[in-house]
């Protein structure tokens, strides 16, 4: 079954989103092809019904030019414009002292991004009412996933209707489309006729049919950045149909270094046919494990304090054990009377849903909460929790017979001594000695990596730092004699070496000098890894340094 | 706890496995001097030989390796490409930024029963480490079977309740067959001063294969000699 999707493109989000916060009421501002607007609204009454609010003010109508305008390093810019303020003449990304010199009267408000962003997860969400699935297109746009669902709304065609009365309703200015991939949505709803659908074809072809309703689309349709749109409309491809007309070969010659989808004509093309798959991230809602108590009598003891997370702790425990999740991260709010909220996160190294373990774990971070004059309110949630199908019953008791578990131990050692001090050492693919390890969280999965080649002997243990040494040495290219370390003189009775490692030369300056290492045992027979700097008359500094960075069991 | 009495004299010392003589010891402690890697080293020789001469389980169990500050500062953080290979994918370390973290982390380490056995190194003598805490870790440690091997680093030789205690140093390696000028297996001197079930004595350690093994000491082998 072919792929239905639709898209969904909010052309006005920042200008209607700042209306409707600013309680303006007024039609919705309409694009150029007429989106939302009056004759909707003459179309499906019903959905005029609601109750609207009166007119407060008429200011950021479509009679005033208003823009939205985001603060830069160079002065504020024009984020979005009203319909009034295009026909004034201000653009998006102009500045906005030049648009104040076209049009004298520009009104202003801050923009908003965020906020947009924000706004947008949530029409996701709602728009699923559609499909099954749906995910964010940024800035502005929202695409669902309708396959197999318009016969719900009585056809393609009803269910686009149904879509524009729904978003007209909202007073959001939308042009939708419906076609079997993302990207022919995406250049229908942003450059096509109103309420395209692309009928879905057997197989896709070089030149794609569909009434030529893909053809005639600007080349901006493909979804290409500006740089590459200006190059394809210097050769003179100013149309989809005229890159499916020109050989594929010479484009490909031409974008053949070019990976990134946005900069790759061909690669858009080819999504846009669904030649290529483009994955899509869905927006899933997901419901965060949330228990509180609003308490009686403001609290200021910490034994009250216990009993109430003790009491939070068992209810959420109950709460994760009906989801079938344990908790991975935990955050207690303590409201204040003065009007304070006092926040504490653990994580675990681990899911868990062990009451005793909650608790025992935010004791150690309760003990520098201060009360004032008292807490009212208490919150236990578990905002990342990963799926624990098995409980084990009575924790503590069991510690004391049969000892706690791993993670329950890295748990209470992370949380007394702090998140990075428990660690686990990991290879890394580099084959400078100090770099050929890295340091991650004890229970975190190892990354799959290259076997190291055991050529030499390593040393047991690194100085966190090399350290200097001062050597004597027969010749400057030779092996050391005799050093000083940490005040102490060392007779190098036994050697090994020298083990060349160079720089990195992608990663480091130019003037990194190479290392010679030495394995080495003095007279007492103690062992060490040592390094010179250099050499003499490589032209990168004086005279070789040494230093000692290792030692050997 | 009962231990076998293996009492041999140091001059029968050939015979004699350290690794396995540390059987049921659970608490162990090991001086030597900050500037080498000695004590660690032969912690890790030791508890190596003790997993092999135990259950084969604990055999694949992470082991954990906490150190104090001063001792990060003294001798540096374990390698892992220097780690002896079959410890080396499975060790969590724990940095404290003083001894009484320390001894709170080794203390929970060994009630955890995941955990194959617990290094710990504190340099000096800090005030922590009493003959209360050292008792402390003991009890924890024979209750729970966790062994612990605590590497004291420049500290002197205070009370404490561990069954075995060494002083160890570094000693000359023998001569590697194919290059005779390069330094050789690691060897340790090291002299057993305290513990229950076995005279005090003085060995070179060194692992001979894969087992650690102990030969006399030349002040020992010319004492045999003239015997």
């Amino acid at each position: 079954m072919a792929r239905r999707i639709l898209s969904i493109w909010l052309a006005r989000l920042a200008i209607d989103r700042w209306r409707l916060a600013e309680d303006v009421s007024i039609s919705p501002s309409s694009s150029e092809e007429g989106a939302g607007g009056g004759a909707d609204r003459a179309q499906f009454p019903r959905r005029l019904t609601t109750p609207q609010p009166p007119p407060l003010k008429r200011r950021g109508g479509n009679d005033v030019p208003l823009v939205l305008i985001a603060e830069t390093a160079h002065g504020p810019r024009i984020a979005a414009v009203n319909d009034a303020g295009l026909a004034a003449g201000a653009r998006a990304g102009m500045m906005l002292a030049d648009a104040r010199a076209l049009c004298p009267g520009l009104a202003t408000a801050p923009s908003d991004p965020a906020g947009d962003l924000a706004f947008l997860e949530r029409l996701a969400l709602w728009a699923q009412r559609w499909g099954p699935w749906s995910a964010l297109d940024p800035p502005d746009g929202v695409i669902v996933e309708v396959t197999g669902a318009a016969h719900l709304f009585g056809g393609e065609a009803a269910l686009l209707a149904d879509a524009r009365a729904c978003l007209a309703a909202r007073r959001l200015a939308a042009r939708l489309a419906i076609a079997p991939t993302a990207g022919a949505a995406w250049a229908l709803a942003h450059y096509g006729p109103d309420q395209a659908i692309l009928p879905a074809t057997a197989e896709p072809k070089a030149c794609p049919d569909g009434g030529g309703l893909l053809d005639d689309l600007p080349i901006a349709a493909l979804r290409l950045d500006g740089d590459t749109a200006l190059l394809l409309r210097r050769l003179g491809l100013k149309r989809v149909g005229d890159i499916a007309g020109i050989g594929r070969d010479a484009l490909a010659r031409r974008f053949r270094t070019v990976r990134a989808p946005a900069a790759n004509p061909l690669v858009r093309l080819d999504q846009l046919l669904g030649r290529l798959p483009e994955p899509l991230l869905p927006v899933v809602a997901q419901a965060i494990p949330l228990v509180q108590r609003r308490l009686v009598e403001p609290i200021r003891h910490r034994a009250l304090l216990d009993q109430v997370v003790a009491d939070l702790a068992a209810a959420l425990v109950r709460e994760l054990e009906g989801l079938a999740v344990g908790a991975r991260r935990l955050e207690l709010g303590l409201w204040k009377v003065d009007g304070e909220v006092l926040v504490r996160r653990l994580e675990m190294a681990a899911a868990s849903r062990d009451a005793g373990h909650i608790l025992r774990l935010f004791g150690a971070k309760l003990d520098d909460i201060d009360a004032g004059f008292g807490i009212e309110f208490a919150r236990l949630s578990a905002p990342w929790c990963e799926p624990l199908v098995l409980a084990q019953a009575d924790f503590e008791a069991n510690a004391e017979v049969h000892g706690i578990s791993l993670a329950a131990c890295i748990d209470r050692l992370s949380v007394r001594l702090g998140e990075g001090a428990v660690r686990r050492p990991i290879p890394h693919a580099s084959h400078m000695p100090e770099r050929a390890q890295r340091w991650q969280a004890p229970l975190a999965p190892e990354a799959a990596s290259q076997g190291e080649l055991a050529f030499h002997p390593r040393p047991l243990k690194l100085l966190d730092r090399a350290e200097p040494i001062a050597v004597l040495y027969a010749s400057p290219d030779g092996q050391p004699r005799r050093f000083r370390w940490r005040g102490n003189v060392h007779e190098v009775a036994r050697a090994e070496g020298p083990e060349r490692i160079a720089p990195e030369w992608w990663r480091e300056r130019s003037g990194v000098r190479l290392r010679d290492y030495y394995r080495i045992e003095d007279e007492q027979g103690r062992r060490y890894w040592i390094y010179r700097a250099g050499l003499s008359g490589d032209g990168r500094g004086g005279a070789p340094e040494w230093f000692l960075q290792g030692l050997s069991a | 706890m009962i231990l076998p009495p293996p009492l041999l004299a140091p001059e029968r010392a050939a015979e004699w496995l350290p690794g396995r003589a540390a059987g049921q010891v659970r608490h162990a402690e090991i001086f030597a001097a900050g500037g080498e890697a000695t004590g660690a080293a032969m912690a890790l020789a030791m508890a190596q030989d003790q997993m092999r001469e135990g259950d084969a389980e604990a055999d694949r169990h992470p082991w954990l390796w906490v150190q104090d500050k001063a001792a990060v500062r003294l001798s540096g953080r374990p390698y892992l490409p220097g780690l002896p290979l079959s410890l080396r994918h499975r060790m969590i370390h724990v940095a404290t930024s003083n001894a009484q973290d320390a001894l709170f982390a080794l203390e929970e380490a060994l009630r955890c029963r995941d955990l194959a056995f617990v290094l710990g190194e504190i340099a000096g003598n800090p005030k922590a480490l009493s003959l209360t805490a050292s008792r402390r870790l003991s009890l924890v440690a024979e209750k729970h079977g966790v062994p612990l091997w605590l590497v004291r680093l420049d500290a002197q030789r205070d009370l404490s309740s561990a069954r075995m205690r060494w002083q160890a140093r570094a000693a000359p390696s023998p001569a590697p067959r194919l290059n005779p000028r390069a330094p050789g297996a690691p060897t340790w001197h090291a002299e057993l001063f305290r513990a229950r079930g076995h005279p005090a004595g003085e060995w070179l350690l060194g692992e001979g294969g894969s087992v650690l093994s102990a030969s006399p000491t030349s002040h020992q082998a010319s004492l045999a000699v003239t015997a």
